[in-house]
């Protein structure tokens, strides 16, 4: 089966500075692939370049979307496309309510694919939902987006987001931290949820812990700006017990 | 420049300001320059009493000594009073008694700004017409007021200055000049002496005025200043919401608003006044557009009377403009909830000032200030308290965001408590649209025209859920207009 997310030989840099080193991985459609590193590897680097962050400069390489070139493409239209990612450090947006945030970015990715507005009672209908499914009050989705929300909260609201843009491939950067068990279990469950057989995830991660959770098909090991190891789950517990050392040795 | 490229940089203009239009029309103008002929040739045009003539005239005298005041952060080359046009009119005789009479024109004018000028509309019961009486003032002469009878049956009156002084005169001798005294300063005294029309309301003892009230000004013709004057009063225990908007040609050259407003609140009386700015702002480099030098004030004269100032100030090339309350009555308060926006070269150095002189008497600043392009924006207050203020509560909150690298936002607070019961807050917040936000909501599927919006609407929250209901959409989409065009 072809790649949904195709990852060619990427180098970025920010600043002069590289930081995406020919960087590849391919993500069939339906799969889960975790991506763990050390600080500094390159993480949320490849979650801004391929989301389209201005500041990073392409040097090399390409990534594409179900064959379609996604370098080329302005963050608004990778996101109509299908991209979502998951903020590590969710934004704060003043005086502008969760769900009118939620209405407008849903309203802006179906107009740019040519579909209709969602009606305003469809729109609460499907928001109820998701949210009762995620243990969010609705009454909070009334307060301005991420203003005095909890980290756990954040993080639920992205989860929210993600589950009512129904993105294509979506890109978990470090979803579990700042979680206590209870918040992660609720993500978790939220994350799982939403995996189908057309829909392709990248988890990253610094630990183990939350792929006991979010169970991936893959591991990827990303060091010095390239996929340095790539294995089962049972790379994950190797990493968590032998540390990151000897595979910073690799990409050396 | 290549012809083509020029007109594809004017309709882009045009786009941006959709009331740029100029309206052919027979007008009637004073002969050009400023004297005290000028003086007496609009108001034999108004036909006004000996009495009204004379205070003009005193204005007059008053004005030619004074000079213009320079302490704004505001920087335009010199005015030259004397070439300008301080009467424009359209040709048409005795006012219009009714819809039918005017020049159709002029409706098609009004029609074409989106200004309700059928009462027809409203009375027959069609579905969707707003339900607000308009006075409609095209450059020196108010063309319609609309809904007068239905506001005469409950005894309150609403009609252009110029009718008021010659069958209202009373009143308007009462309280003209009485909240802004002639002399108060350069714009309004030049004000004093060649003002025009504008709107007169007189809200009667208890009675809440059944419908919004609101005035309309156009300037259209070139080489012309506008000087509007407005006066309310709300007698004891009367309530009355009122608006104006306001718009004008695209023109190189840079034309003269210089208003006056009067507010008069009596005994627990109530006025809320909500102004949409949105004067031809000048081209991208800065070129053209209003002198938008106005002063208004209101004086809560009787005890536990109200007012608000609501403002949405998107347009004029230079705005100096400070609507203020003077809180006299015991229990006064005054409430200031203002948006400005500034883009390209735009410049504006807006605020208000807080009087109290009454015991326990309130104020509260709500200010939200957005500099982008090149502009310059100032917020400018003044809270002070009077020894005899006891018990005085101000809140101020004072927020500037700044769109761009060069751009600039000022604040400058001036806070003076003479009596130590009086409480005073300030808060004060400066922002750059954050880049990360930007990219927060783009990733989520807004282009960025659509982001910068969101956060911007984000911004001026507080102050648009002031706004009438009617009035907060419009002002809503010409936050979004003004800054079309600011990040990128």
């Amino acid at each position: 089966m072809s790649a949904l997310l195709k990852v060619e030989k990427l180098s970025a840099a920010i600043d002069g500075k590289t930081i995406l080193d020919g960087l590849s991985l391919e993500i069939p459609a339906g799969e889960v692939h975790a991506i763990m590193g050390p600080n500094g590897a390159g993480k949320s680097t490849l979650s801004y370049v391929l989301t389209g962050k201005p500041g990073y400069e392409v040097t090399g390489g390409g990534a594409t979307l179900d064959g379609e070139d996604l370098l080329a493409l302005a963050p608004h239209e990778r996101a109509a496309k299908g991209m979502f990612l998951s903020f590590q450090y969710p934004l704060e947006i003043p005086g502008v309510p969760a769900l009118t945030f939620l209405r407008t970015a849903l309203n802006a990715q179906r107009r740019a694919r040519g579909e209709a507005e969602i009606a305003a009672p469809d729109f609460l209908r499907l928001v109820r939902a998701k949210s009762a499914a995620l243990k969010i009050d609705f009454e909070m989705l009334k307060r301005a987006l991420n203003v005095g929300f909890s980290g756990g909260e954040k993080k639920r609201m992205e989860i929210l987001q993600m589950a009512v843009l129904e993105p294509r491939l979506a890109i978990l950067d470090e979803t579990d931290s700042g979680l206590d068990i209870d918040a992660l279990r609720i993500v978790s469950e939220g994350v799982n949820a939403l995996r189908a057989p057309n829909r392709s995830m990248l988890v990253i991660t610094h630990y183990q812990r939350l792929l006991d959770y979010i169970r991936p098909d893959k591991v990827h090991v990303l060091a010095a700006g390239r996929i340095v190891a790539s294995g089962g789950p049972d790379l994950a517990l190797d990493l968590e017990r032998e540390g990151y050392d000897k595979f910073a040795a690799l990409a050396a | 420049m290549p012809a083509a490229r020029q007109t594809t940089e004017q309709v882009l203009e045009l786009e941006r300001y959709k009331h740029g239009f100029v309206t052919e029309i027979e007008q009637d103008f004073a002969p050009k320059g400023l004297s005290e002929a000028t003086v007496r040739f609009i108001s034999a045009k108004k036909d006004e009493p000996a009495w009204m003539l004379e205070w003009r005239l005193e204005a007059f005298r008053r004005w030619q000594a004074l000079d213009e005041p320079a302490w704004a952060r505001v920087d335009f080359p010199p005015i030259d009073y004397q070439d300008a046009y301080y009467y424009a009119a359209p040709t048409q005789k005795a006012g219009p008694k009714s819809l039918d009479e005017v020049d159709p024109e002029l409706l098609a004018t009004y029609a074409k700004l989106g200004i309700p000028l059928g009462e027809q509309a409203v009375l027959a019961g069609v579905e969707g017409a707003p339900r607000y009486a308009v006075d409609a003032v095209f450059d020196s002469v108010s063309v319609v007021t609309t809904f007068k009878k239905e506001l005469a049956a409950v005894g309150v009156i609403f009609c252009p200055m110029s009718e008021a002084i010659r069958e209202h005169g009373d009143l308007v001798r009462k309280y003209l000049g009485s909240v802004v005294p002639v002399s108060d300063n350069y714009f309004a005294c030049l004000n004093s002496a060649v003002f025009s029309d504008g709107s007169f309301v007189y809200v009667p003892p208890g009675v809440r005025c059944p419908m919004e009230l609101s005035t309309y000004f156009r300037i259209n013709a070139a080489q012309s200043g506008q000087f509007e004057r407005t006066l309310i009063i709300a007698d004891k225990g009367a309530y009355v919401s009122y608006l104006e908007g306001c718009t004008a040609p695209m023109r190189d050259e840079n034309q003269l608003h210089a208003a006056v407003v009067e507010l008069v609140i009596l005994d627990d009386a109530e006025i809320k006044y909500s102004t949409v700015q949105n004067w031809y702002p000048g081209d991208k480099d800065g070129k053209g557009g209003i002198y938008n030098f106005v002063t208004k004030r209101a004086d809560c004269r009787g005890a536990r009377s109200k007012v608000s100032w609501t403002q949405v100030e998107t347009g004029s090339a230079v705005t100096w403009k400070y609507p203020s309350c003077v809180l006299r009555g015991d229990g006064s308060s005054g409430e200031f909830y203002s948006i400005a926006i500034t883009n390209n070269r735009q410049q504006a150095d807006t605020g208000t000032k807080m009087i109290h002189l009454g015991a326990n008497t309130r104020s509260r600043i709500i200010s939200k200030g957005i500099s982008a392009g090149r502009s310059s924006n100032t917020y400018r207050g003044l809270v002070s308290a009077h020894p005899k203020a006891k018990g005085a509560r101000n809140f101020t909150q004072c927020d500037s965001l700044l769109i761009g690298k060069r751009c600039a936002a000022h604040t400058t607070p001036y806070i003076e408590a003479r009596n130590a019961s009086a409480q005073f807050e300030h808060e004060a917040t400066t922002t750059r649209l954050s880049d990360d936000q930007l990219f927060y909501a783009m990733q989520r599927g807004l282009s960025q025209e659509e982001a910068v919006q969101l956060l911007v609407n984000g911004f001026v929250k507080d102050v648009l859920q002031e706004l009438p209901m009617e009035f907060a959409v419009e002002a809503q989409k010409l936050v979004a207009i003004s800054l079309e065009g600011s990040v990128g």
